[in-house]
């Protein structure tokens, strides 16, 4: 029996190499051996689009995409189809949980050049699934077909119309109705479950395709390929199966604990994840006081309020997101790992990500003059970073890239740590109950809060420099 | 420097201002309490359900998830000759309540998590005199609201208190001026019974889900215990 069934795996093999793409990029896929925290995200966001997937087919076996069904067989799904409140929860968290993971996964590539030569063309191809991974959130924030669905979709259609002459034919054209209306939502959902799923699949194909090419980038930002021993085999090298494959189980398992964390208790995020006037079913003559989009959005929702002239708006958002594929072009150091790089490019990353994580809260609020103000502030310093790039970046005082990896501390060996900052934050204090006994409880110790806070800034200083 | 700071906070506090209007008053919401959903329950259809649909719960869920027999909820709850598989209709018709009020009553299955409780809570206590309108009554947290105060009979007739703003008169406060058959405590528990079972409309499954979640996190935390020796066991020869 055993013979037969090697006989037929064997038939298989000779006619299709699997053996061979198991080594290639799993095996004998070697990756450098001091991936840190941020290496995470990687397959993290291949395991939310798994997740999308599957939770997507299963919510289109109940949901209906018609204006007059849509809002009421989303309700039925959480109510009457059993379990259909778990695959929608997981399918509208996975949705947030996606933008997080990707955003986290761009960030790591920025900090340590992982767009840099000669890894352009993955950085393209990771681009452009951000794109249609925009594409997608938007088109299935449609589907609910509730007020911030339907108003959502109606201001960020509009948008088209902006564009001159042709604008108005186009924004009906893609709409294919005056309103937002059925129509809309019967070509939205076709998008949304076969058509943006399709490119993002071949998408994530070619980034990895051209990540095993090259290999990957670490840390360090050294090339491990440089130092290979006799049999070809990077020195600082190893094998991704099993010891990455392994490392990211822990990873998921993190994840998981937080994802289900939102699902259980927490799901519509205090109205970030799923909006509260999302509960209420859309209606074409009504208009929400407030329209905000979810929260993975509003960083360039922002930088479109930000422009006084809509068309204008409309063009600033659409190069906020362009600009990020113009990077690898715009960075002219020598380094690659912010371990390594000068001082001006650690702030002007500092101030990088204030301003986008500033941009992302203004997004959410009503556009008061001062919230105005401020997203105009912040939407300059968003736009320096990249357009100034090519000049502090040329001049910036490197350090020297080390020849091999180096050793850094681990996330394990900073737990240690970590407990002596909570016990330095913390005191414990007998405390009398109502029934007289005394209990000692954990209580925050203030003057021990400032000494850390005053301890991580000069730390975060100096990090800077 | 601790003056940058205290106008960058300056700045931020926009958001303070944008929010600023009536402040609501605190609803207690504790959805595992079964009998104040009960109370709920019935308050719902003595009340509300005569304009208000709540399509998306049938009479056999509120059943099973609160462990009441059917037949308690059909005898005692339910409206006459409902079945158990009936979701929560109203007999009123929209062509009609659009034609009295303006507008027709919105379906209230999913009015707690659009609003959220303590908006529920405080429009339900929030009605007053108010002679200008047609309806006689108007709300302190739902400015012109169509609805009349139904809960006039239960909690007596609150009249608004005025002061002067910058030159606009606004509403102080609400103070009783006729007593209901029910006394302000009464009512506020009566309130916020009705609020926890719209909670509870708004997403039976929520009793399930938080149940069943500390099971999933405990697996979690195993699996990631688990997992972590599995990764330290294989990366021991990787220095």
């Amino acid at each position: 029996m055993k013979k037969q069934i090697t006989a037929c795996g064997d038939w298989i093999l000779d006619r299709m190499a699997m053996d061979k793409v198991w080594n290639q990029h799993m095996a004998q896929y070697y990756a450098p051996k001091n991936f840190n925290f941020w290496y995470f995200f990687g397959s993290l966001a291949l395991l939310v689009l798994v997740n999308q997937i599957v939770t997507g087919i299963f919510l289109t076996m109940n949901y209906k995409p018609d204006a007059k069904l849509a809002f009421d067989s989303v309700e039925y799904i959480m109510r009457d189809v059993p379990w259909g409140w778990l695959i929608r929860y997981m399918h509208s968290t996975g949705a947030s949980a996606f933008f997080l993971v990707v955003y986290l996964h761009m960030f790591r590539g920025i900090m340590y050049g992982s767009f840099k030569k000669p890894r352009e063309l993955i950085w393209i191809f990771g681009m452009l699934i951000f794109f249609a991974l925009m594409a997608e959130a938007f088109t299935g924030y449609l589907l609910p077909w509730g007020q911030m669905s339907y108003w959502g979709a109606q201001v960020i259609i509009s948008l088209f119309s902006a564009i001159p002459v042709i604008g108005d034919d186009l924004s009906l054209w893609i709409r294919g109705d005056f309103v937002i209306a059925d129509a809309t939502l019967n070509r939205f959902f076709a998008f949304h479950v076969i058509a943006v799923p399709l490119v993002i699949l071949l998408l994530v194909f070619l980034h990895i395709v051209a990540l095993h090419e090259v290999g990957s980038n670490n840390p360090d930002g050294i090339e491990i390929k440089e130092n290979k021993d006799e049999n070809g085999i990077p020195l600082d090298g190893i094998p991704f199966h099993p010891y990455y494959s392994v490392k990211d189980i822990v990873g998921v398992g993190v994840f998981l604990f937080f994802f289900a964390a939102v699902i259980f208790y927490a799901p519509d995020m205090g109205g970030y994840f799923l909006e509260h006037d999302n509960f209420v079913p859309a209606d074409p003559l009504k208009t929400p006081e407030h329209i905000a989009p979810v929260w993975y959005f509003t960083p360039y929702y922002a930088i479109l309020r930000a422009v006084p002239d809509k068309f204008a708006g409309v063009i600033a958002m659409g190069a906020a997101v362009f600009v990020l594929f113009l990077l690898p072009w715009l960075d002219r150091s020598p380094v690659k790992s912010i371990r390594y790089r000068g001082g001006i490019y650690k702030k002007a990353l500092f101030l990088f990500v204030i301003s986008f994580l500033a941009l992302g809260y203004l997004g959410t609020q009503p556009a008061t003059d001062t919230a105005i103000l401020m997203t105009r502030i912040f939407t300059v310093i968003y736009f320096a970073f990249f357009l100034l790039m090519p000049i502090y970046t040329r001049w910036e005082k490197v350090k020297p890239v080390p020849k091999r990896l180096t050793e850094q501390p681990s996330l394990e060996d900073h737990i240690p740590a970590m407990i002596d900052t909570f016990n330095e934050m913390t005191v414990r204090k007998p405390i009398k109950t109502a029934e007289g006994d005394t209990v000692v409880k954990l209580r925050p110790n203030p003057s021990g809060m400032v000494t850390v806070l005053i301890r991580f800034l000069k730390k975060l200083k100096a990090s800077l420099d | 420097m601790k003056k940058i700071l205290s106008i960058i906070l300056l700045l931020l506090s926009f958001n303070i201002f944008a929010s600023a209007g009536t402040e609501l008053q605190e609803a207690d919401v504790n959805v595992l309490d079964s009998d104040s959903l009960l109370r709920g329950a019935k308050h719902y259809v003595d009340y509300c359900l005569g304009c208000h649909s709540a399509k998306h719960i049938r009479y056999k869920r509120i059943a099973m998830d609160l462990g009441v027999e059917e037949s308690k909820i059909l005898d005692n709850i339910a409206p006459f000759e409902a079945g158990i598989y009936d979701p929560m209709l109203t007999a009123m018709n929209g062509h009609d309540a659009a034609k009295w009020f303006g507008t027709q009553p919105p379906d209230l299955s999913l009015i707690a998590r659009s609003r959220g409780a303590d908006w529920l809570y405080s429009y339900l206590k929030g009605f007053y005199t108010d002679d200008s309108r047609a309806i006689g009554t108007n709300n302190l947290i739902f400015e012109d609201v169509g609805m009349p105060n139904v809960l006039w009979k239960l909690q007596g007739i609150q009249k608004a208190v005025y002061k002067t703003i910058n030159g606009r008169e606004v509403i102080d406060k609400l103070v009783m001026e006729t007593q209901g058959t029910l006394s302000p405590k009464e009512f506020d528990r009566f309130a916020n019974d009705l609020t926890n079972f719209l909670v509870y409309v708004g997403e039976p499954t929520q009793l399930e889900r938080q149940s069943m979640g500390k099971y999933v996190l405990f697996f979690l935390l195993m699996f990631i215990v688990l997992g972590y020796l599995l990764k330290r066991e294989y990366w021991k020869d990787i220095h």
